[in-house]
């Protein structure tokens, strides 16, 4: 029984890895851009397509099959994603905030749509399976098995983290936070503002491949329907939790979410019976929308909110009054 | 220098730049007046790449800029500052200074990954440069404040700060003294003074006169977004179409 729940402590703890390395992905993009995204679960499907076809075995009527190692597919999956983020980017991010949101949603259900469609390329609605898994043979034993994994994507997970730490506190994050506050004046002191916009884009969509990717390799099987829009609004649930702008507060929200997710999930699956529970299961996307409102409404800056303020700042030196009142 | 040549700009039905044609010579200091509307800000938007000329060519140094974005014209040596101060207000004064750096190589993503050593070196350095900077126009106090917590004068020595931490050969100054309590102003007047002695070209637009007049020694006069004439400061004073031109509103 104790062994029981510490191998499904260490699998909980894995997967909401993951999610925070999404988050990590978004908060690049949203908390420290202002790019609103919202095709995340496109992004993460073309990591997890891409990694699995690098790395399973071929397979006669569909496309690839690889058999790389799983790094090797990882890092592809990041190329791929972030490859595809910038091509996004560089079609959409002359367009207003608004129109990118539209265009990333449409783009993330094409991709939907062809996972589910393109039979020969992506195994169509079945999706694909025998992805190979890093700890495959310790399988037997769940205890082990759920540990390796876990330590496994919690080291890649720091190491994103500590990545992007870096970045935020480096010369480029200072020049994206400056074109988020106002891109007029950072481009007259020479700074192009696509040119970041499009770097950060593209940094975030590679994260979120990373993420779908090391996903596919846990798991070791993947299908259209992990890829929905429930998914981006997940993570970015996830992100608006745990305080946009921070990473540590990505990862926080990340982990506080897929807490309450599947806490809600195990609820429903003991409280109800079973003719329920396929019903039940809107229940769960209920229950993030409570939360996200509570946390809007107690903490608009989230968990660990970011430096970033959403107030307009005052205009003259007369509201400096007003202005430590907000802080 | 920097040449304007038969600059025009129509928004829509108004012409808020007519036909305009002028130098402005390497280190000098010229000013720009005119009546409000007269065009200025908007002829500092075509000179800065904000906004693209109808007709009519811009040249900085040996090239011509009138297409190219406004991020481009900082690496030709062109430096603008804001008729409403454009503060980065969430980040600190230091902060502020520090982004105009150029050429920093942690500007780029990899390298601070990579040569995190060779970043974190020039990083010392440029904080060395904008701290002395921002000494010279009196804010050292408030280094570490957030920018919006300054006052309008402050902040549009922020902004001077700021242009000059990216090393500019030239400089629009769009109305520095506007909103400016004289304690400050004297210090904005005195430091555009030194820094022009160190060979920065400015070129300034400003309603005050005795402003212009301690600064430049070459003034155009815009009205209805044409040059009316040019000369030196005591002159222009004088000169009847120009009084005509501030106290009767649009000329003839
Ligand atoms: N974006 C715009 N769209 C339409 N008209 C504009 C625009 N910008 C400026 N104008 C018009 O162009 C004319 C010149 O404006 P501009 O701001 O250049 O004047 P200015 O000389 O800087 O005045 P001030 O001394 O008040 O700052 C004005 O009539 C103004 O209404
Ligand atoms: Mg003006």
């Amino acid at each position: 029984m104790i062994l029981d729940l510490i191998a499904y402590g260490a699998f909980f703890l894995t997967t909401a890895l993951t999610y925070a390395i999404m988050c990590l992905g978004l908060n690049v993009q949203w908390g420290q851009t202002g790019l609103f995204n919202v095709g995340v679960a496109g992004f993460v499907a073309v990591g997890a397509y891409v990694s699995a076809l690098s790395t399973t075995p071929p397979l006669a009527g569909r496309f690839g099959g690889f058999g790389l190692p799983i790094v090797a597919g990882c890092l592809i999956a990041m190329v791929a994603s972030g490859a595809c983020a910038g091509l996004v980017g560089t079609i959409t991010l002359r367009l207003r905030a608004d129109y990118l949101a539209i265009t990333t949603f449409g783009i993330a259900i094409a991709i939907e749509l062809v996972a589910l469609n393109a039979q020969s390329l992506t195994g169509g609605p079945f999706g694909i399976g025998f992805i190979p898994r890093p700890f495959g043979t310790l399988a037997p034993s769940p205890i082990v098995f759920d540990s390796a994994n876990l330590a496994l994507v919690a080291g890649v997970a720091c190491l994103v983290f500590l990545a992007m730490e870096r970045l935020a506190r480096s010369p480029w994050g200072r020049v994206l936070r400056s074109i988020r506050e106002d891109d007029a004046a950072a481009a007259s002191l020479g700074k192009n503002p696509n040119r970041y916009r499009l770097q950060a884009f593209a940094l975030g969509g590679s994260l979120m491949g990373l993420a779908g990717a090391l996903q596919a390799h846990l798991i070791g099987f993947i299908a259209p329907d992990n890829y929905l829009p429930a998914l981006t609004f997940q993570v970015w649930t996830m992100l608006i939790v745990g305080g946009a702008g921070s990473n540590a507060g990505a990862v926080a929200g990340a982990i506080v979410v897929w807490g309450l997710w599947s806490l809600s999930g195990l609820l429903t699956s003991l409280l109800l019976p079973g003719d329920q529970q396929a019903r039940a299961a809107s229940l769960q996307i209920v229950a993030i929308g409570v939360m996200l409102v509570v946390i809007l409404l107690v903490r608009p800056r989230g968990l660990l909110g970011g430096s970033f303020r959403r107030r307009p700042p005052p205009n003259d030196g007369g509201s400096e009054l007003d202005a430590g009142k907000l802080v | 220098m920097l040449e304007a040549q038969a600059v025009s700009k129509h928004f829509g039905g108004v012409t808020a730049v007519d036909d305009v044609s002028f130098k402005v010579a390497g280190r000098e200091i010229a000013g720009l007046i005119g009546p409000n509307g007269a065009g200025k800000t908007t002829m500092f938007n075509l000179l800065a790449g904000s906004l693209r000329p109808t007709s009519g060519r811009i040249r900085l140094k040996s090239r011509y800029v009138e297409t190219s974005p406004p991020y481009a014209r900082m690496s030709c040596g062109l430096g603008r500052t804001f008729q409403i101060p454009r503060p980065f207000a969430e980040m600190t004064v230091m902060e502020n200074v520090l982004v105009a750096a150029r050429d920093q190589v942690g500007e780029r993503m990899l390298p601070n990954w990579i040569v995190p050593g060779r970043v974190g070196r020039l990083e010392r350095a440029n904080v060395e440069k904008a701290r002395s900077l921002i000494d010279f126009v009196k804010l050292g106090r408030l280094a570490g404040e957030p920018a919006r917590t300054l006052s309008g004068g402050q902040r549009k020595l922020l902004e001077f700060a700021r242009v000059l931490m990216a090393d500019p050969e030239i400089v629009l100054l769009d109305e520095p003294a506007a909103g400016v309590n004289p304690g400050l102003l004297e210090t904005i007047l005195t430091r555009i003074a030194e820094i022009n002695a160190r060979g920065v070209t400015f070129l300034i637009v400003e309603h005050n006169m005795e402003v212009i007049a301690r600064l430049c020694a070459r003034v155009l006069v815009m009205v209805s977004g044409r040059i009316l004439c040019e000369g030196k400061p005591r002159e222009i004073a004088a000169d009847p179409r120009v009084i005509e031109a501030y106290l009767g509103g649009a000329p003839r």
